[in-house]
């Protein structure tokens, strides 16, 4: 099969960070914090490195938006077992108001471009949690989706997909090419070895400019104010389902 | 270099995720994890500065930055990987034939083979000049005749193959591969062990073992060959006690702040405080070096390395000497790292001969 898979990953904060409010409210402090790639986007590079390896798919290129240190995370994704990389510019104020309908319209434009087979994104991103762009992706391209994926397989043209879905599992078939978005269980990301560190140096990764792709990343969105989630407060022990009656009635809960 | 944080990063996430969760049964229960070995072998960090036979060939920082992340987990971990990587593959690579290497390396790099270092004797540890294990040459089978008896090998009892360091008959001493299954070899492991006890160490004891003479390493004799070794893992091992100590610093500081005494954490005491910034001032300085100090580096990191680790345990009043708490199995582990691959006082000596010019290993002129 000669597909093409367009694997998008995304530069977080690490998850084992304790993420604190930036001092003016606007954001959250990232100067000096650690930063990885983010751990859907990792499930979904696997996914993609494990269908070259079936020799089910031709080429795996990993993609990121974002400014000069996004290559750090383009570069694990090479190290995993991807063939090239495309960094999409986008910083200073840009990247602080990118959000997943900028992306997915990079994203659309690009599979065009590279005319790809496959797109694989992670279901979410653990900062923004917006679990969107994986869908808007589909949409702009008017591709099928399959989303929450905890299995994938393809047969003959089709892509069957196993989705987690709240009642359980649902499996569905679409046509290709299609947007995948990969859950918790697809897969268990590959520990980058040495060899394949090294030998990602050499790989390429293409510079490209979101006006290249003619795509206009103003956000039409403004974050007014960040807050730390409350405090919680103590609570209270009451001894009988009589006294917690009484001391819900008394806050004017019922 | 970019590249080696990749390495770091990627293998500590190894280290934390699949290391970590073995050690303190590991260590308690005294059980060697042999399938690390493959599981390393397969991240490729084995033999990482040796070029082709299945090695990464990368540089000795980023060999230092591996060791580190090892010995946050654990001394003996470390010390498995050290003898296979500096102590196995790097003598067959540096003193062995394109036969050698090619027979072993590849099956050492995957872990597939299990190797060990045969130099100290019962008898002679600081002195292996003194070694008593002779080496005879039989003309006319082609072989050697090796007896002896070595100790405190890493990896003996389950190794697949003994490099051994043995006496000829012209009093050089030559490097040779000892292959399990051959008679009069056994390797018996050392019962009673307080340190490293999650890596098996045993003796050598060969009786009259016939070695073909295709198993002599050619291209070294005299002692240089042992210490070109010992000299590749020196590096690995002062930046693996740094990361020892790194551990325990950060152990000492998360218990200080959550441990609440006299209604204050344990942290917000100013002896409390000296004695963490004292730590995190030696292993900052301990991080900064070339190679070419490297004795005085190891002398350094392992001692400095020992003194955070008793200091923190303190830190940890009673807790400290439970091995869910970990430092104190840091504390044991350091004893042997601080004393294997030249005692804490030879290497004063190597550098007091190189400061003053005068030599006081012995009482001779």
């Amino acid at each position: 099969m000669s597909a093409r898979v367009l694997v998008g990953v995304k530069r977080v904060i690490d998850y084992a960070v304790k993420i604190r409010v930036k001092p003016d409210r606007t954001g959250v402090v990232t100067d000096g914090v650690k930063h990885s790639m983010n751990p859907f986007c990792e499930i979904a590079v696997e996914e993609a490195v494990k269908l070259k390896e079936k020799k089910l798919v031709k080429e795996v290129v990993a993609v990121s938006c974002g400014p000069q240190q996004v290559q750090e995370t383009i570069r694990t994704a090479l190290a995993m077992g991807a063939d090239r990389g495309i960094h999409v510019e986008v910083s200073g104020k840009d990247y602080e108001t990118l959000g997943p309908l900028q992306v997915s319209k990079i994203l659309a434009a690009l599979a065009k471009k590279e005319q790809a087979d496959l797109i694989i994104l992670g279901k979410q991103a653990i900062d923004d949690d917006c679990n969107q762009t994986g869908q808007m992706t589909a949409a702009l391209l008017d591709w099928p989706q399959g989303t929450f994926a905890s299995e994938v397989n393809i047969e003959a043209d089709k892509l069957k997909v196993v989705r987690e879905i709240d009642g359980g599992l649902e499996t569905i078939k679409i046509n290709l090419p299609a947007v995948v978005t990969a859950d918790l269980r697809l897969n268990t990301p590959r520990y980058a070895t040495l060899p394949n560190i090294m030998k990602a140096k050499k790989k390429k990764i293409a510079n490209v400019k979101p006006a290249d792709l003619g795509v206009d990343v103003s956000s039409r969105l403004e974050v007014l104010k960040v807050d730390e989630p409350p405090q919680r407060q103590a609570g209270v022990k009451v001894e009988t389902v009589h006294d917690l009656v009484g001391k819900l009635k008394e806050a004017g809960r019922i | 270099t970019e590249e080696e944080i990749m390495i770091r990063d990627s293998f500590c996430t190894y280290c934390q995720e699949k290391l970590m969760p073995r050690i303190l049964m590991a260590n308690r229960n005294e059980h060697f994890h042999r399938e690390i070995l493959n599981e390393m072998g397969e991240l490729g960090v084995l033999g990482p500065t040796i070029q082709g036979y299945g090695c990464a060939g990368t540089s000795y920082v980023a060999y230092g930055l591996i060791a580190r992340e090892v010995e946050r987990v654990d001394s003996g971990y470390r010390s498995v990987m050290s003898v296979q990587s500096s102590l196995v593959m790097h003598p067959i690579n540096a003193y062995g034939t394109e036969a050698q290497k090619q027979k072993y390396l590849p099956k050492l790099a995957r872990g597939e083979i299990l190797g060990c270092f045969g130099l100290t004797e019962p008898n002679h540890g600081s002195d292996p000049g003194g070694m008593e294990t002779k080496a005879k040459y039989n003309p006319s089978s082609r072989t050697y005749t090796i007896s002896g008896a070595k100790t405190w090998i890493t990896n003996s009892p389950y190794a697949d193959i003994c490099v051994v360091w043995a006496k000829c008959e012209d009093g050089r001493v030559r490097g040779f591969v000892l292959e399990r299954g051959m008679e009069g070899l056994s390797t018996p492991k050392i019962e009673g062990k307080f340190s490293l006890r999650a890596s098996a160490t045993g003796m050598i004891l060969m009786d009259e073992v016939e070695v073909p003479e295709e198993n002599l390493l050619p291209h070294v004799s005299g002692l240089a060959g042992p210490f070109g070794c010992l000299n590749n893992a020196r590096y690995g091992i002062a930046w693996g006690a740094l990361g020892a100590a790194e551990f325990c610093f950060h152990a000492a500081r998360q218990y200080t702040l959550d441990r609440i005494q006299f209604g204050v954490p344990l942290a917000r005491n100013q002896l409390i405080q000296k004695k963490m910034a004292d730590m995190l001032t030696e292993i900052t300085i301990g991080l900064q070096h070339t190679p070419e100090m490297i004795s005085m580096l190891k002398r350094n990191s392992c001692g400095k390395a020992l003194d955070i680790a008793r200091q923190a345990r303190d830190m940890l009043g009673g807790n400290g000497i439970a091995d869910e708490y970990h430092i104190i199995r840091h504390v044991m582990n350091l004893e042997a790292v601080n004393t294997y691959e030249g005692t804490h006082d030879i290497h004063a000596l190597i550098l007091g001969r190189a400061i003053t010019g005068l030599q006081s290993f012995t009482v001779g002129k």
